[in-house]
């Protein structure tokens, strides 16, 4: 009798698979983004399958949350853009020329040369290897915290981290130069029932993301979940309008963003003396100093997913280029 | 009691996937913002039952951290969809 | 004992679940998909969570669960008058008042 957990898992393979053909071919832009959400909720799922808690949490907020609103915002702009805001129109926002069958061939190539080398490589690695589980765990009692993904994360590999909170703020630098603005439009009704919800709410889960930030020392969490759920906060007034970037507040939003970086490369610098290298954490105090530069971090990724989504610097233009949201 | 966990998973997860039938057909919008929400709920389900299954308490914040984002998500989709003109 | 009482609370649970997506596929008009689906859905996670929480070993797990059901139930209750709104907006279900 199979386990029926290989057919759950089997299952939902299938479907992860089956939501991306689809996504891909269904001629509605809606319904292609509705698809690519779920497609990033069921993808979590599988993350959770193979016991990667820490990633699933990530997926979650980050690839399903953020991105989802992020592409639902892009379509709103287009069809604003283009006249069609009050139509439901289907594919047909902006007429796009047809991929000549040529490439669409070589592309198809591609993909499967590098389906088929990754085919080869996973078959051929060996099945059970040492791994680096039992590096890790002779190393943990150093590393300051009791949970190994975060020890990795924040101390080990501490320079990885370092360069992605890097990404995200020449992420927002670049989307800051490219697309400035106001605008003048109407705050969404969102009605009584959403109001008394909201009050209830966006306090709780500021309280969730504090507490990811807070558990990823021992449990699966950490600055980069607890980031994205503070993030989705910012979200929820964004969308609401409760709170509508100023210009007057470029200047706090500037200093958000570059605190996480500065302070990892500040404490990073700072331990190195007295005959350390930078990054590493006199042992005493290592625990403290990680949960100093997490902090920092989650408040800064917070900001500037946030700040990434509304997708523009809030600076009043003296001609033209007003916005929709 | 695995077998018998492992089985309801397997039923969530079907009768979410049968909810993918209304995404595709839904005549309008709201009909998809509908199936959305059927997965974010059936998703905490399956994450409450997994977190007993594999035995990982961890699950739970997985499962409050989807409850979160599928809020998120109807929100983004009532503010941002365009309304249809009838 | 109590894990008998927790599978019966799951197995009435996802019974519940099921009758919320034949609910979505089979109802003629958005309102009444909206009907079934946060009822019944509502309604299947409050057994799925009782029996999870009849099974977890900790008062913090718990704990933990209760919140994530008390969430999720006005979530989803806000989330589905929402769409309730919206679609009424749209002059769904053919505009009666």
């Amino acid at each position: 009798m199979t386990d029926p957990l290989m057919i759950f898992d089997l299952l939902l393979a299938l479907a992860i698979v089956a939501l991306a053909v689809a996504s891909l071919s269904v001629r509605d832009l809606f319904s292609m983004i509705v698809l690519f959400i779920i497609f990033g909720l069921l993808s979590a799922l599988a993350w959770v399958r193979l016991s990667a808690p820490d990633v699933a949490l990530a997926e979650a907020a980050i690839g399903t949350g953020v991105t989802g609103a992020l592409l639902l915002k892009t379509l709103h702009h287009l069809r604003y853009v283009s006249g069609t805001l009050g139509q439901q129109t289907a594919l047909g926002v902006t007429p796009v020329a047809p991929v000549p069958m040529g490439i669409i061939l070589a592309n198809a190539g591609f993909c499967g040369l590098i389906t088929l080398g990754l085919l080869v490589a996973f078959l051929g690695a060996p099945a059970t290897g040492p791994g680096f589980d039992a590096l890790v765990a002779e190393a943990m009692p150093q590393s300051g915290v009791e949970h190994p993904v975060t020890g990795v994360l924040l101390n080990f590999r501490a320079y990885d981290t370092l360069m992605e909170v890097v990404v995200l703020l020449a992420a927002v630098i670049a989307v800051w130069q490219i697309e400035r603005g106001l605008s003048d439009a109407p705050a969404p009704v969102m009605g009584e029932v959403w109001q008394g919800f909201a009050r209830l709410a966006l306090p709780a889960i500021v309280v969730v993301g504090t507490y990811l930030l807070w558990v990823g020392a021992e449990a699966p969490g950490g600055a980069f979940q607890g980031g994205a759920v503070l993030a989705a906060v910012g979200l929820l007034l964004l969308l609401t309008r409760a709170y509508i970037p100023q210009p007057a507040h470029r200047g706090v939003a500037r200093g958000a963003f570059v605190l996480g970086t500065a302070a990892f490369a500040l404490v990073a610098i700072l331990v190195a003396g007295g005959g350390r290298v930078a990054f590493e954490y006199p042992l005493e105090h290592a625990k403290t100093l990680i949960l100093l530069i997490e902090g920092v971090v989650t408040l800064s990724i917070a900001v500037t997913l946030a700040a990434l989504f509304h997708g523009r610097e809030p600076v009043a233009l003296s001609e033209g280029g007003r916005h929709d949201t | 009691m695995t077998t018998f966990l492992s089985l309801t998973l397997i039923a969530l997860l079907l009768s979410i996937l049968a909810g993918l039938v209304r995404i595709f057909r839904g005549p309008e919008p709201a009909e998809r913002m509908l199936a959305a929400q059927l997965f974010g709920t059936a998703a905490v389900a399956i994450l409450l039952v997994l977190s007993q299954l594999m035995a990982m308490p961890a699950l739970l914040d997985v499962a409050m951290v989807f409850a979160l984002l599928a809020a998120i998500t109807l929100v983004a989709f009532v503010v941002l969809a365009s309304r249809g003109v009838r | 004992m109590v894990e008998l009482a927790a599978a019966v609370l799951i197995a009435t649970g996802t019974l519940f679940f099921i009758a919320g997506t034949v609910g979505l596929l089979r109802f003629p008009d958005i309102f009444c998909r909206l009907h079934a689906l946060t009822k019944a859905d509502g309604l299947g996670l409050a057994l799925i969570a009782l029996g999870a929480a009849l099974l977890a070993g900790t008062p913090g797990a718990v704990f933990r669960i209760v919140l994530i059901w008390f969430f999720v139930a006005t979530a989803s209750a806000t989330c589905g008058h929402l769409v309730a709104r919206y679609a009424r907006q749209s002059g769904a279900g053919g505009g009666a008042p």
